[in-house]
């Protein structure tokens, strides 16, 4: 989030500032590991989440809210199943050094669960509707699976269109939208996530999109990235560039390797 | 080989469900997982045929063929199944049994392009094949 997905925290930052709600970074927290460990025995990859939310304790806050899709999924099963087993948290709290033990007190939420109370800012604060923009969202996984974590209808969601269209953007229906990008296969399996892309982007603009949203950096690098192996040269924006675009902020938007800057100077969203 | 001496060394069934929390024998093979894995055409043997060889015994088989390391813990076959197995335990939990016995599925070394690539891409790929 500090380096190779810059563009998501500035843009989320600026707006949430915009929307009257800024978000306050941690004093303190750990990488949550990216992924969630399954196994029944595995308490010791429930560290590192676990002490992030000891961090949140310890600074008297009971709210945690993530921007990365992957944060979100393992700070909150892990927490959840801290809540739920309770001989789980009590083999956590004589390995963790920090004192006092963790209580299971702390709730993790998606920046999506923060901006679905907001839909009166978002409609007010939007200065220049991005009304010839035709976008196709996409969810990957980490905001949706396991149904227990999910931040909408698992099968269906609609929280990101619900966004998108208050923005004006022109919002395309998208069967694609839940499926896997290829996730961390992109290290040593790209071949597998290139032909994930070339099935999510060929799908997208069949349909007429002109650029695919989504939340996670993961997503966003493998949509991105691995595009050079298709036909395809499609921007792959984090819903809140959007957002920052439509409320009239600037953006870096440096992180992108397809550069969406054409896009937006052809539809007079960029000068 | 120390995929033999695994494979003779423990009780692979106990060891997933135990691992995973999961019943392999709540399977019908009804193929739903199959079918709407997005992964599925890398796959040599589809997850059904894997909780199949477990539940026979037949553990060479389980490990000759690929399908534990290409599922990506994406979650599509657990929340479909109708039988209500977290199938992505169950891959989880083979892998670890593979992984806790000292064998790694990615050597850093062997990484291209590491730099380019983002922080939570190599962490949870070490995370998914490396012990």
């Amino acid at each position: 989030m500090k380096t190779k997905a810059s563009d998501y925290e500035t843009s989320a930052m600026k707006v949430m500032e915009k929307l009257g709600q800024p978000l306050v970074e941690m004093e303190d927290w750990y990488c949550c590991g990216a992924v969630q460990s399954l196994t029944e025995d595995d308490i010791m990859h429930q560290i590192a989440p676990i002490r992030t939310m000891c961090c949140a304790q310890e600074q008297g806050e009971d709210e945690v809210v993530t921007l990365c899709d992957m944060c979100y999924n393992v700070l909150r099963q892990a927490n959840d199943r801290m809540k739920d087993k309770e001989d789980d948290l009590e083999t956590m709290n004589e390995f963790l050094d920090e004192d006092p033990d963790y209580e299971g007190g702390v709730e993790v939420y998606h920046l999506f669960h923060i901006l679905k109370g907001m839909e009166d800012e978002i409609k007010d604060a939007v200065e220049m509707p991005l009304d010839d923009l035709v976008v196709a969202p996409y969810y990957g996984c980490m905001l949706l699976r396991p149904d227990n974590v999910a931040v909408d209808e698992t099968e269906d969601p609609e929280i990101m269109e619900d966004m998108l269209e208050l923005l004006g953007v022109k919002v395309l229906e998208n069967p694609k939208r839940t499926e896997c990008c290829g996730s961390y296969h992109t290290v040593n399996r790209s071949d597998i996530v290139e032909k994930r892309v070339e099935d999510i982007v060929s799908y997208a603009v069949e349909e007429g999109a002109e650029a695919i949203v989504l939340s996670c950096p993961l997503c966003q690098f493998n949509l991105d990235f691995h595009q050079r192996a298709t036909d395809f040269d499609v921007p792959i924006f984090y819903i809140t560039e959007l957002m920052a675009l439509a409320f009239g902020l600037d953006i870096d938007m440096k992180n992108h390797k397809i550069d969406p800057r054409s896009l937006l100077k052809e539809k007079g969203i960029l000068e | 080989m120390k995929l033999k001496k695994l494979t003779r060394d423990i009780d692979f069934m106990d060891k997933v469900e135990e691992l995973s929390g999961q019943s392999l024998n709540s399977c019908i093979r009804c193929g739903t997982c199959a079918a709407g894995c997005p992964f599925v055409e890398d796959m040599e043997i589809l997850p059904e045929r894997v909780f199949k060889y477990i539940t026979l015994g037949e553990f060479e088989k389980v490990l000759e063929h690929n399908t534990m390391w290409i599922c990506a813990a994406c979650y599509t076959c657990s929340v479909r199944c109708p039988r209500d197995i977290d199938i992505a335990k169950i891959m989880e939990a083979v892998r670890q049994v593979i992984l806790r016995a000292n064998i790694d599925m990615v050597d850093v070394d062997e990484v291209d392009n590491i730099e380019e690539l983002p922080q939570l891409a190599v962490v949870g790929c070490f995370r998914k094949e490396t012990g």
